[in-house]
Order: C-alpha cells, then structure tokens, then sequence
C-alpha cells in the first residue's frame, strides 16, 4: 500500500476541468516529481491535497486515511507539509519567526499560559527553538536568522520556505516548483538537499519542477500532465522516451 | 554600534534583550513614577488620559497591526468595558472584582462579534466594523435599564485601598500601573505562538493555513484579544469622564483610535504609546491654534476631524511606519554614522506577489 494515493480526483471551474479523473500513487521515501506545461494543473493538484480547492470528485488517501474531508488547518497536523509556487513567506517577520510558525501545530500552551508567559511557556519556545535550529543547520540560514524576509534575496527566501516548511516535522513534502529563479549554484545544491531530505530525514517528496535536466537527477519516478489527464508516469528515463509527453512539449 | 554576543536561546525570548534596554526602561519607570511630584493635577489628568488611550492603542494595534484586520469600530468596545464597569460599580460590586469582569466580559463580546464579522475581509471588513461602532451606540442609547439611555449613567467613585478615584495621583497610578500590565500581556501574547499566529494571518493567511493556524479561530481570538484591552481601558475612561453618555462613545472616537495606531507606527507597541502622546495632546495643540488663526477659520466647529483627517493621510502617504518608524531611523542613523544610507528603509518592490498559490 502506498503512503499517499489519489484517486480519481477531478477539479472543475465551471466548465473548464483543471484535473479529469488523475490517480496516482507515491509510495514511503520516494521523489515523485510531477512534470507537464502551463496550464496542465499541476498547482491545482497541490491546492487540493492541501485542501484549499475543493476536488468535484475523487478521494485522497494519507497513510490509509481518506484526507478529502480534512480541514485545511489540519492538513499539516496529519504530516503533509508543502511550499508554495509565488512564495508565501511573511514578509515583515524574521527568518527565525517564520521557521518558528513551522511549530505551531505542536502548540500546547494555551491564551492565558501565554498572557503570564508561565514557565512552560518558555520552556515550550525553547522545545521549538531546538527544532528550528537544526533544520537551520540542516539548510545552512545561519546568518539570516534576524534578518527580515523583506530584505533577503530571492534564493534565500526559497530556502527559508523549505525550510519552514521542514520545521512542521512532515512526513511528505509537497515543493511547488523548488528550483525557479534560482541560480545553476543554488539549483545545484537544492539537488543535494532534496537527496538529504530524502535519505537522512526520511520524507517522501512530491515535487512540481520544470527544470528537465534537474528532475532527471533527483526524481525516482516522474508523473507527466497535460489539460488535467495523465499524459504518462514511470521511471525518468521512460517519460524522456515518451512520444506523447515529447508531443505535449515539442509538439511535433 | 551594539553588538549582541547571543549564547543562550533565552537570550532571544527575554523581553529586555540587552542591559541598554532595562536601564532606560527602568528609568522611564521611575520617572513616571515620580511625575506627581513635579506635575499639578492637570497634567496628571492629561497623562492619565494618554494611559488609557495607550490600552485602547494596545488592543486595536493587536488586531489591526499584527492580525491585518481593520476596525472603524473600536469605540464600541470602550463603551462596553466604561458600561459594564460602571454598572457593576452602581451594583456595589468592589473595584477590584470589577476589572476582571469587565476584561472577560469584552473578551467574550469581542468574540460573539469576531465569529460572524470575520468572515469578510478588506473594505466588507471595515464597513462591517464601522456599522458596528454606530450600532453599539443605539443599543446604548436604547438598553436604558442597563445604560441609563440618554440621560447618562453617572460613574461611582468608590474607595479602593483606602483611596478614592477624585484623588488624581492615586488615579495616575492606578492608570500607569494597568498601562505597564496591559504592555505585559501584549507583549507575551506576541512572543509567544498566537502572537506569531496573528503576524503570520496578516502576512500571508494561504501559508498559516496550511503551517496549521485555524484562520477563523485565531482572527475571532485576535478581535477578543483586542476587546479584552479596549474594554480595560473603557473601564477606566469610566472613571476618567465619570458620567457616560452615548454619544461619548462616537465614530469620531474609534476614528481617534485609528489615527493613534497610524501615527504611532502600526506593527509596534511602542507606536502604542508615541500615538496615545500624540492624539492625547492634539485637541490641546489645536485649541491654542485656534487662538492664532483668522477667526473666520479658526472658529470653525468641524476644525478638529478635519485636522486629524489630514494628519491621517500625511502619515499614511508620507511616514507609513508612524512615529516609531522615524525613531527607529534615527536610531539606526546614530548607529550607522556615517554610513547610513536612506535607502536602508525603502520598501523594496516585489514582483513575485500574485494571488495564484
């Protein structure tokens, strides 16, 4: 049994179908990479695993557990945790409060502990404060920790929402384009962070990436949409060979 | 330039963060504590005043700068707290019991209006507040057993500690000491994961949603945070004006408000208490103006709202970050000199925002 199934999911806006009928499955420890052009409703598939659209039919299991109903806020509690295409980091805050908003689901402290700032309230910062400094170390931020994310640079805030991302403690990771405006250098070692991620921390990773040559050496198996079908899906090397997913791109 | 050497975590949660900062603010303390010995009753009723506008600052500043949710109707809350103090009071209940209550009963105010009213957001927000404020006022008019209607509820005095409320110094320390607790408890409440919570709603409600911040419980947390302070503050605004009248709780008040957290710097506690100065000693300011001015301008009766109107807009359009965003800029000027560049504060634009996720 796989770890994370989608069955049969179709997500319609009116008359347009942004998913038809899209069934797949990632099994524990795997790089599944989802690959396809504008418009094939990749985002769309990420938005309704992690509840913000509601799918029109199909179901989505998490270990074995049907998530179609979940509410959005509950989503990371389950150990689903995901970074976003157009960066959603909160700007006006540090690096070290947005990392520390990845803990907020272990928030055991309630209004009135936090008004008078008991003493397990404190002790509570510190619990999260451990976790955020490893995934720090883990990402190599250690010289942005107070810096605002308004005056970071563009490659730096992708690896603070991953890093965000990776302080909820997840079980699956969802990366909505991972390598776009990055870099060759910076590509280059996002390739070695998502093995990390992969080998060390034991995280599934579904990923949206356009970047072919990056997908090749990272993906263990790749996921190819168009207008919202399955176009194909296997190894890397298969989907390269692949006539209708060389038709979707080139268009021959 | 300071540089702080960090070498515990603790270092990062305490709230002083360096011995600069305990020992001026324990000398702004000590200052304020001595004030009665130099200032006449007055001026102690002036600071008294800026106290409390600077708790009703603190509640709208937790709502509107750090949830990003609007209020055009935060007198309200002041006449819920200044009502339900006062009608305790009448009742006999001691001042010390009263408080407490007032604080929950706003809290839960705050909520039973948040749960509904939070659900729009933007401009349906601030309209919705806004009839919020005039509503408030008619069900005071109206709610006569409770409110004394328009004939107006006057405010009981009683002795506390041996004390009484006429005493002016006695009731700037009562005022000062609610500000230094009230500053407390924000203070925790935003170093702390709700407080983080609500920066994270204002910033990007997308991305708290799914680190697991339930949107419509925290924004309903955050309105009844933010009644709980103002309710406070109308508790003792009760005793400040002692005879409420409806109307004393007015749009022109919660416009008050606003202006005090805009001018003040939104986003800061400190711009709290820089906005209550400022909008405490403005209707002064501009009452001896008026003195100065062409009769024919000065004796205007609408003078005031147009003048906070304006002020409003300057500080938006010309000093978006408020009093304590100047401050900060000169600080960091002092620390940089000479190398201080004007750029350091500019906001830098951003291309990559779209409302796609």
């Amino acid at each position: 049994m796989s770890l994370f199934e989608v069955k049969n999911i179709t997500v319609a806006f009116g008359g347009v179908k942004a998913l038809n009928d899209v069934s797949f499955g990632v099994d524990k420890g795997e790089i599944f990479t989802i690959i396809g052009p504008n418009g094939a409703g990749k985002s769309t598939l990420f938005n309704v695993i992690s509840r913000i659209y509601e799918p029109s039919k199909g179901e989505i299991y998490f270990e074995n557990q049907n998530i179609s109903k979940t509410k959005p806020h509950n989503i990371s509690k389950l150990g689903i945790a995901r970074t976003f295409q157009n960066l959603e980091l909160f700007e006006n805050a540090t690096v070290l409060q947005n990392l520390l908003l990845g803990r907020h689901i272990y928030k055991k402290t309630n209004i009135l502990s936090e008004v008078f700032f008991t003493p397990s309230a404190r002790k509570q910062e510190h619990e999260y404060r451990l976790k955020v400094e490893e995934v720090i170390d883990f990402l190599d931020l250690q010289h942005y920790r107070d810096t605002l994310i308004n005056g970071l640079p563009y490659g730096v805030r992708k690896n603070v929402e991953l890093a965000r991302a990776l302080c909820t403690d997840p079980k699956l990771l969802l990366l909505d384009e991972p390598s776009s405006g990055l870099t060759n250098e910076e590509t280059i070692d996002l390739g070695f962070w998502i093995k990390d991620i992969q080998s060390l921390l034991g995280i599934t990773i579904i990923m949206i990436e356009h970047d072919m040559s990056f997908v090749n050496k990272v993906s263990d198996r790749i996921l190819a949409l168009n207008y919202g079908k399955i176009l194909a899906s296997g190894l890397p090397e298969q989907i390269k060979n692949n006539a209708d997913v060389k038709q979707a791109y080139m268009g021959e | 330039m300071r540089f702080i050497f960090k070498t515990k975590y603790s270092q990062d949660i305490n709230i002083a963060k360096h011995n600069g900062d305990r020992f001026w603010y324990s000398l702004l303390i000590l200052i304020m504590t001595a004030l009665p010995l130099v200032l006449d009753d007055f001026y102690l009723g002036e600071i008294s005043y800026i106290c409390i506008l600077s708790i009703a600052g603190i509640g709208l500043m937790i709502l509107s700068g750090y949830t990003g949710l609007a209020s055009l109707g935060h007198a309200a809350f002041l006449g819920v707290g200044a009502y339900t103090h006062a009608f305790l009071l009448t009742n006999g209940i001691p001042f010390y019991a009263s408080i407490p209550i007032v604080i929950i009963v706003s809290f839960l105010v705050g909520a039973a209006i948040g749960i509904p009213i939070l659900r729009l957001t933007g401009m349906y927000l601030a309209i919705a507040t806004l009839a919020l404020g005039f509503i408030a006022e008619h069900v005071f008019i109206k709610w006569e057993h409770f409110t004394g209607g328009n004939r107006g509820l006057p405010v009981p005095q009683p002795e506390f500690l041996g004390m009484s409320f006429y005493d002016s110094v006695f009731f700037y320390y009562v005022c000062l000491l609610f500000l230094i607790a009230a500053m407390f408890a924000a203070i925790n409440i935003l170093r702390s994961p709700t407080g983080r919570a609500f920066v994270a709603i204002r910033d990007s409600e997308i991305a708290a949603q799914s680190l697991g911040v339930n949107l419509g419980l925290y924004k309903a947390l955050s309105f009844a945070i933010s009644g709980a302070f103002t309710g406070l503050a109308g508790a003792l605004l009760a005793h400040y004006i002692g005879y409420l009248a409806p109307d004393i709780f007015n749009i022109f008040l919660s416009l008050t408000l606003l202006l005090l957290i805009v001018v003040g710097g939104m986003g800061s506690l400190h711009g709290t208490v820089f906005g209550a100065i400022f909008v405490g000693f403005l209707p002064q300011l501009i009452a001896i103006c008026r003195d100065y001015l062409p009769s024919s301008i000065g004796s205007q009766p609408g003078l005031e709202p147009m003048l906070f109107g304006l002020i409003l807009v300057f500080f938006i359009l010309y000093e978006p970050l408020g009093i304590y965003g100047r401050w900060m800029k000169i600080k960091l000027f002092f620390e940089l000199f000479p190398t201080y560049k004007r750029q350091t504060f500019k906001k830098q634009k951003v291309f990559t925002k779209s409302d796609r996720v």
